[in-house]
């Protein structure tokens, strides 16, 4: 497995040499966010029984660690490959597997990384709780993966830039934004309610603020059972593509 | 002999264009071996099925035995490339780049090698240095560095030398040509056929998807004979109608192939007797690029069975 370590350590490498933008800067975003939020809301708006900010904190925590696993694994395949430098990885012998393997975990890393950074510098604003600590790491874990994978099929597909830039903003970001980050589902009409319930990252979220409040939405079995199935399908379509040797093998 | 690198009746694709259209070699173990062909007869992508890069629609290709798609793992553990491409990662460097590209084949500890890799392509005092801000040539040097770093026995430099000053050049050659005394087998694409000739024992020529031809390059060079002469007449007499129908013109200077040195002064003789005044004179002899345009030129791609 050593072919996967080094893809790994030079994953891992590649964004904490620049971790001032692919870290410092969601974590500044998500305290802006939080700042603004609960300084309009605070005042009007509980959720669940806590504070609008410390039900804000659990989701903009997995909010920027989804959208950030996501533009690991894009954006250093889309570099790559426009740079051509995705050579020196085809060469080797490297799995696909082993491939799929290390720009995952390295997403997750990095979305770990942004994630733990966005509840450090929220501590000001409420002291998180830990009511459930293993669905929360489950959470991250997963969801991670979800856009790890799903930022590699992203990376693989588009040829350019500006392809990427469209899956990221036109998917990526409204999926997120509208999962129930800033609020609950249940404030919503029937009709949203019911549209909120076909996003899989409302699932992610649900269930990872869940394992701080031990209060959700929808059941965390429910929500895990979505995000483990999301998991498994994403992770087996983005096998398929890279066993194909689909546009990085010709 | 044993047989580095075989490749059996490779066919390739790419919509409607037909890149490879059956090409089979066979390169011996420690053979220093060119692959020369105009732009687009199929050069680089036979270097691509070879390493994986691209898949063949039909046929195998081997190294060292090894079947490069079912037995991959073998086959580029033995096989080093140097990408035509003027390719790097600007997030590290140099050493990192060649620390990194180790552990991709399986190597922890690689530091004395790449240490020794980094002196005889004199990037020692660059080690440190980010990829980004080294030159073209530097960067060229750091992919060949990378080809070398599992020390694979048989080497593919796709134009390597394409934009690289002379000076690097002559030392990047000096130490392929170490390489290739040292038991590796070098496989060479080029567009300088002066290149070709004083480094490959043995050439084949692609054209259009197909071996054209396949031979040692002294037989190549044989093929056309030895010399020519040049000359460029001044004053009023035309070359007479005898001595045109032997020579060839091209922008004033008449070039006649000679069979022999002994061709010359009776030549010379017959071109004064005809009052015809030089200009210019120039003796040569003919070279791989004589013999390519020869090939290139010659009808239909035919496939060459010749062995090593």
């Amino acid at each position: 497995m050593s072919g996967f370590r080094t893809l790994l350590y030079k994953e891992v490498l590649r964004f904490w040499k620049v971790s001032f933008q692919t870290v410092g800067a969601p974590v500044l975003t998500a305290m802006l966010y939080l700042m603004i939020f609960s300084h309009v809301l605070e005042a009007h708006v509980q959720v669940h029984g806590v504070s609008y900010a410390a039900f804000l904190i659990p989701g903009l925590v997995m909010m920027s660690a989804l959208q950030n696993a996501f533009a690991n694994s894009s954006s250093s395949l889309i570099q790559s490959k426009v740079t051509g430098s995705v050579v020196f990885v085809l060469l080797p012998p490297i799995s696909y597997v082993e491939f799929f393997l290390a720009y995952v975990v390295a997403a997750m890393l990095r979305g770990m990384m942004v994630g733990v950074g966005v509840l450090l510098v929220t501590v000001w604003f409420a002291l998180p709780t830990f009511v459930e600590p293993l669905w929360i790491l489950t959470f991250i874990v997963l969801g991670g993966g979800i856009m790890g994978a799903l930022g590699m099929v992203a990376g693989i597909w588009a040829d350019k830039f500006d392809q990427l830039a469209a899956f990221q903003n036109f998917l990526i970001m409204p999926l997120t934004m509208l999962s129930g980050v800033f609020y609950s589902i249940h404030s919503l009409p029937h009709f949203w309610q019911q549209v909120s319930r076909f996003n899989p990252v409302f699932y992610m979220i649900d269930g990872f603020r869940f394992g701080f409040f031990g209060v959700s939405d929808v059941a965390p079995e429910t929500s895990l059972a979505v995000v483990a199935t999301s998991f498994l399908l994403v992770s087996a379509a983005t096998l398929m593509l890279l066993r194909s040797g689909y546009k990085l093998r010709s | 002999m044993s047989v580095a690198v075989a490749i059996d009746r490779v066919e390739k694709r790419f919509a409607s264009l037909r890149a490879l259209a059956g090409v089979s070699l066979r390169i011996a173990e420690g053979e220093f071996f060119g692959l020369l062909g105009p732009n687009g007869a199929g050069k680089t992508t036979l270097i691509s099925c070879l390493a994986g890069l691209a898949r063949p629609d039909s046929g195998t290709l081997t190294v060292m035995g090894h079947d490069v798609v079912t037995g991959y793992r073998d086959a580029r553990r033995l096989l080093g490339v140097v990408p035509q491409e003027l390719v790097f990662d600007p997030f590290f460097s140099v050493r990192e780049s060649l620390r990194i590209q180790s552990g991709y084949f399986g190597i922890r500890h690689n530091d004395d090698w790449i240490d020794e890799i980094l002196a005889n392509l004199d990037l020692t005092a660059k080690a440190d240095t980010n990829m980004r801000r080294l030159s073209g040539g530097m960067k060229r040097r750091v992919l060949v560095a990378q080809a070398l770093v599992h020390k694979p026995p048989v080497i593919v430099l796709d134009e390597p030398t394409a934009g690289v000053d002379v000076e690097l050049r002559q030392g990047l050659w000096q130490f392929v040509r170490r390489l290739n005394r040292d038991g590796h087998t070098v496989i060479l694409t080029t567009h300088y056929l002066e290149e070709a000739e004083a480094l490959c024992g043995r050439i084949a020529m692609l054209k259009e998807g197909r071996v054209v031809a396949l031979d040692t390059t002294r037989n190549l060079l044989a093929r056309v004979s030895g010399q020519a002469l040049h000359l460029r007449l001044s004053g009023p007499a035309p070359l007479p109608p005898a001595l045109r129908a032997r020579a060839s013109e091209s922008e004033g200077m008449w070039t006649f192939q000679l069979a022999g040195v002994g061709e010359i002064e009776p030549l010379l003789v017959a071109v004064r007797e005809a009052g015809c005044l030089m200009d210019d004179l120039r003796l040569t002899q003919t070279d791989l690029e004589d013999v390519f345009l020869g090939v290139m030129q010659s009808s239909s791609p035919r496939q060459e069975t010749s062995r090593p």
